[in-house]
């Protein structure tokens, strides 16, 4: 079975730190921080990238379309 | 179609005028006195011959707003009622000339208030041109005082309001709307195009194209240093307008001691009473505005240093009378003479009021 | 693993990010909020139909009155609850563009009844959006038509109670009895399954619209986090446990 491999960038200044993208992750590779972006909000980063498969499920719920994703197979 | 010279109603000459002018779409919610509008767009079938739109619309409310969806799309589009439905269009109009938008209101008015009657009245006078609608916003108001006059306020009402982005109204009554009289009308006119419609009207909301930002039709603005430089804008506008676009008209005024002024219907029967005073030695003339907004304040004023006294003729408690007093700057006595409810007055009551001013 | 990493993220290997026609605005939403995710679906459908340029959006008074400033297409705003009549218009003066409305529950299953039955009864050949949260956000939390009993918002502190507001309107069932539409459905965004899912129906809605087959209604039962005083995943949840069950998820007309 074919592998993949995912990356996600967070446009961390558009982001609001509402948190849905880290509950949609399965794999657990997003998390907020405890810095704030210039508007206040503790914005979402990547944690864990290793675990990032590029499903895209945080894109997805990102309220804001912060999140940009990419995959490969390897 | 070429021009041609009919016998008709007021309010049939409307929707003739409109298909021939080229008209977009009319959206309508029906009303005494002014139903045989829409119902002449229905028969004549405009949508088969020039492309027209006509809708019959839920109420008077959805009315008013398919217009300012129209009209944001660049469109010549109107829509008629007669007073308790022009009352409920009032929020779309405020938002039309919020939004800066052009289109064509017909009020052929009744009597009011509330309900009110189905017979003739002119009380909806500073609803028109005193704003009606909330903001300090102008209505672009216009007279007509014949069944030719609503044919050809059509083409006036569209033009201005295009020329200037403003909404403006055929202000009639029941008497104009319902009367017969020989009518030309104009030679069928195309519609614009929607390649016409981009060039000149290119703040139109037709689809975004490449070659420009997204256009955005709205009324709101947040900002309040922002929204005081658009009402500065529109105020500036208006005054364009006022400075421009002011129509009248003076019947034996030359010589005239007294003046009547009096609008639509009030000013036919006013015609007559100036010839019966006349006969009687009494020096009348009459003074038609045919906007009411731009009201011919300037020109009336000039009589205020030649005249003894004005009369005006209104079917109301007295409405335009305050704008008279103001233009003459109360440098001449102004009466009133006015019927409610529906009644008309007649020439021989003019002639007796006009008496009192001597 | 930082080379791969590199490798990952490059153009060819894009498979998610910020719809083309969303702008990089700011939107004015609280954190949490259905209604970007709504736009970027709006956004994203357009642009994959190829309508950009014959797009013509209808944005209510409410939470979405700005929409106008994050979807870079034509927008037209409308007078509260009047969008469906000013789409109407739209629509028939422009028979080849795409038109939509996109509403609150206020504006659309309250002040704007009228004009949107009679446009759906009509059968206008229109997309309306409709977001249900079960309030009224913009103002501050008051209670919508589609409030649930007994919930609480700052114009019904005790909850909405029958004798005094009547019942939740289940506005989406009865337009779905009108001969007029075609498609009416009830969506959400709260996972991406259901917005996969919401995206289809959502084209489905737009390739009607252009299809001439009437109008389709596209519900979404949305989170208001900030009205609902909760955390947006603490809305989601009280959303699937109490919004769902009063108005559950799918098709109620499609044909």
């Amino acid at each position: 079975m074919a592998k993949v491999k995912g990356s996600v960038t967070v446009n961390t200044e558009r982001c609001k730190g509402c948190d849905l993208c880290v509950v949609a992750c399965p794999s657990e590779v997003l998390e907020l921080t405890n810095e704030v972006n210039s508007k206040g909000y503790n914005f979402a980063r990547v944690k864990n990238p290793d675990e990032c498969t590029g499903c895209a499920n945080c894109g997805y719920v990102c309220p804001d379309g912060c999140i940009t994703v990419y995959q490969i197979k390897i | 179609m070429a021009e041609e010279v009919k016998l008709m109603k007021g309010n049939e000459a409307i929707a003739h005028a409109a298909i021939r002018y080229g008209t977009d779409g009319y959206f309508g919610y029906p009303i005494t006195p002014q139903s045989e509008i829409m119902e002449t767009l229905m028969d004549e079938k405009p949508w088969e011959t020039t492309g027209m739109v006509v809708l019959q619309a839920e109420s008077e409310i959805a009315a008013i707003n398919m217009l300012y969806g129209g009209a944001a799309c660049g469109k010549r589009v109107m829509t008629s009622s007669s007073s308790p439905g022009i009352s409920l269009k009032q929020e779309g109009i405020s938002y039309m000339a919020g939004a800066e938008l052009p289109a064509l209101i017909v009020n052929v008015m009744r009597g009011g208030p509330g309900l009110g009657t189905i017979q003739p009245s002119q009380a909806d006078y500073f609803q028109a041109v005193k704003g009606g609608g909330h903001g300090d916003y102008r209505l672009i108001t216009l007279a007509p005082a014949s069944v030719q006059e609503m044919a050809d306020h059509v083409a006036l009402a569209f033009d201005l309001a295009f020329k200037y982005n403003n909404p403006a109204m055929i202000l009639a009554d029941g008497v104009i709307g319902q009367m017969m009289e020989k009518v030309i009308l104009p030679e069928q006119r195309p519609r614009k195009t929607e390649e016409e419609i981009r060039r000149e009207q290119t703040w139109a909301t037709l689809g975004k194209t490449k070659d420009r930002k997204p256009n955005i039709i709205t009324s709101l603005e947040l900002d309040s240093s922002i929204m005081e430089h658009n009402n500065i804008r529109f105020q500036n506008k208006y005054k364009q307008i006022e400075e421009n676009e002011v129509i009248f008209e003076e019947l034996l005024c030359d010589d005239a001691e007294y003046l009547i002024v009096a609008f639509g219907s009030a000013a036919r029967i006013s015609q007559k009473a100036v010839e019966l005073a006349r006969e009687e030695g009494m020096k009348v003339g009459l003074f038609r505005p045919v906007t009411l907004w731009p009201f011919p304040k300037k020109r009336l004023k000039s009589y205020s240093e030649k005249i003894k006294g004005i009369l005006t003729v209104e079917l109301n408690a007295g409405q335009m009378v305050e704008d008279v007093r103001l233009a003459v700057e109360c440098k001449v006595p102004v009466n009133h003479y006015g019927r409610l409810g529906g009644i008309v007055p007649t020439p021989d009551e003019v002639v007796e009021e006009l008496m009192k001013l001597k | 693993m930082e080379t791969l990493e590199l490798d990952i993220v490059k153009q060819e290997n894009l498979i998610y990010e910020k719809p083309r026609l969303m702008n990089d605005n700011p939107m004015h939403y609280c954190p949490g909020c259905s209604h970007g995710v709504v736009h970027k679906l709006i956004a994203e459908v357009i642009d994959e139909m190829g309508m950009e340029e014959k797009t013509i959006g209808i944005a209510p008074v409410g939470c979405a009155v700005f929409a106008y400033n994050y979807l870079d297409i034509d927008w037209i705003e409308a007078a509260h609850g009047r969008a469906p009549a000013v789409a109407t218009a739209v629509k028939r003066l422009n028979p080849n563009k795409m038109v939509f409305t996109y509403q609150g529950d206020g504006d659309l299953a309250a002040i704007g009844t009228a004009e949107t039955i009679h446009a759906c009864n009509r059968g206008e050949n229109i997309v309306i959006v409709f977001i249900n949260n079960a309030i009224y956000g913009m103002t501050g939390g008051q209670m919508a038509p589609t409030t649930l009993l007994d919930m609480q918002t700052s114009t019904c502190p005790y909850g909405r109670k029958v004798e005094l507001n009547g019942y939740p309107l289940k506005i989406s069932d009865l337009l779905a009895l009108l001969d007029g539409t075609c498609l009416v459905t009830r969506q959400a965004v709260h996972t991406a399954t259901a917005v996969r899912r919401a995206k289809r129906t959502l084209r489905k809605a737009f390739e009607n619209s252009m299809a001439r087959k009437g109008t389709s209604v596209v519900e979404f039962v949305s989170n208001c986090p900030s009205g609902w005083k909760l955390t947006p995943e603490q809305a989601n949840q009280w959303m699937i446990k109490n919004m769902f069950p009063k108005y559950p998820l799918g098709d109620l007309k499609d044909i």
